[in-house]
């Protein structure tokens, strides 16, 4: 047994909350300038160049680098020999108050949906906890944005639809989206499971890098017919037309019912934002 | 076609504009989002004054990061416009010439912009940071208990615009994805 008090997780989820809202992970930064590179439309190009820019700025003026600063997701990968010493929720959101206050970030979170007080301190997270094999605690944080989040879906396809079905719910996802997400937009797709499961896969799913690909070929493939299909809609960076309407997507899968096909899609944009600690 | 700008404007100012020019605006830019688009009506339906002088001007849909000690603002980019859509016609009517945001609009704030000679220009969706440099000063104005959404009074220099909606009913929303599809059918 391997102790971690709960001081630990709420310095590494403060930390977590600044460095993400702060520096954009290095495979979503390399997906932009990859989708730069290729854009054909002049418009798009020079959009995708502000944005580019912008990540600099937010770098060298010490910014965040989009005002949403998001709803704080954070993913606990729990070892099983670990034993926390104190509070583990009240830990994680004292993490979040603190790395909020401290690195300027702006307080999103209303404490009812239909009161609509703001809490004033981002507080509490979106905790999901998994426990795993082994001594360590990984603590992923994600400063998520209402723009695109309002733009998800999900939908309960029958098993007929098959995965036609399931591309074109996902493609009209983004289309029905449009402008609205502040494209080029980042996908999580979740296939399978019940109702509530495939909203978790589909948030879960954003946490993968955009530069790996589903272990399973048949779910590669499909990742990359989306791909193609959704940049050929035109909608383009903000909406104002072009290629790059979609810098990558992951989708994982789950056992379902005999009788149906969840899927949800986490509409994410291009300031997808994770940061990661191993305690 | 890139225009120079500087707040207050008039229709006659906006009328060369369309969808998929890019404006660089100087001048007086008020913020509201929709609690103090909710509160602006409140004002208006009791017959009371605005907090900001109505005519002419431009209203940014942001709610930026608290500022450090020292700088003006945090990060400053635009909000999803279309939770506006209830409370701007009414605005525009009253004099309003420009709205800034991001994201598409309904058919009754595009009527509202032919019928007054108005124009919905977008911000940078998700680019803050980049938005924060253009603005020189703030202060706010009223309604300090709403935390980023208070209206606040900026100064802004060169802030970097496209027009989406125009005063002759286009929209790039529409116009710029079918402009893109058109060229890749040409090949």
């Amino acid at each position: 047994m391997r102790t971690i008090p709960a001081a630990d997780i709420t310095a590494a989820v403060a930390r977590l909350c600044i460095r993400a809202n702060t520096v954009l992970p290095a495979d979503v930064a390399a997906a932009l300038d990859r989708c730069h590179a290729f854009e054909p439309w002049p418009l798009a190009g020079k959009t995708l160049g502000l944005l580019q820019d912008n990540l600099v700025q937010a770098k060298e003026r010490n910014l965040p680098i989009c005002q949403d600063t998001g709803m704080a997701c954070v993913f606990v990968e729990l070892g099983q020999e670990v034993h926390i010493e104190g509070n583990f929720e009240e830990a994680v959101h004292e993490g979040v108050r603190r790395g909020y206050g401290e690195g300027f970030l702006r307080k999103s979170i209303v404490a009812d949906p239909l009161r609509r007080e703001n809490t004033g301190d981002n507080a509490p997270a979106a905790i999901t906890l998994r426990l795993v094999s082994g001594d360590r605690c990984t603590i992923t944080v994600v400063p998520k944005g209402f723009g695109s989040e309002n733009m998800s879906r999900l939908g309960m396809l029958k098993p007929a639809d098959g995965v036609e079905g399931v591309k074109k719910f996902v493609v009209d996802t983004v289309r029905l989206a449009g402008p609205n997400p502040c494209p080029p937009v980042v996908l999580g797709i979740g296939v399978g499971g019940s109702f509530d499961k495939a909203a978790a896969l589909a948030k879960h799913a954003l946490l993968r890098p955009l530069d790996v690909k589903h272990p399973d070929p048949f779910y590669a493939a499909l990742e990359d017919d989306l791909l193609e299909e959704i940049n050929a809609l035109g909608i383009g960076p903000q909406g104002f037309g072009g290629r790059t309407t979609c810098l990558g997507l992951a989708i994982e899968a789950a056992p379902t019912h005999v009788a149906g096909l969840p899927v949800a899609v986490n509409v994410s944009c291009h300031v997808t934002r994770r940061a990661a600690e191993v305690l | 076609m890139q225009y120079k700008l500087t707040t207050p404007v008039t229709r006659e100012d906006l009328s060369p504009l369309r969808a998929g020019d890019t404006v660089l605006l100087s001048g007086t830019v008020y913020t509201a989002r929709d609690a103090a688009h909710k509160r602006l009506m409140a004002l208006l339906d009791a017959g009371e004054p605005l907090p900001f002088p109505v005519e002419g001007s431009a209203l940014y849909y942001v709610g930026p990061t608290p500022e450090r000690p020292g700088e003006v603002i945090g990060s400053a980019g635009p909000t999803t416009s279309g939770r506006m859509d209830t409370y701007s016609p009414r605005l525009l009517d009253l004099g309003q010439a420009v709205m800034i945001g991001k994201g598409a609009r309904n058919q009754v704030v595009k009527d509202a912009v032919i019928r007054n000679g108005a124009v919905y220009l977008a911000a940078l969706g998700g680019a803050g940071a980049l938005m924060a440099v253009c603005v020189k000063r703030l202060e706010v104005v009223c309604w300090e208990d709403l935390g980023c959404e208070a209206v606040r009074r900026l100064e802004v220099e060169n802030m970097p615009l496209t027009v989406i909606l125009d005063p002759k009913g286009g929209d790039l929303y529409q116009s710029g994805p079918a402009a893109y599809l058109a060229s890749l059918a040409e090949k």
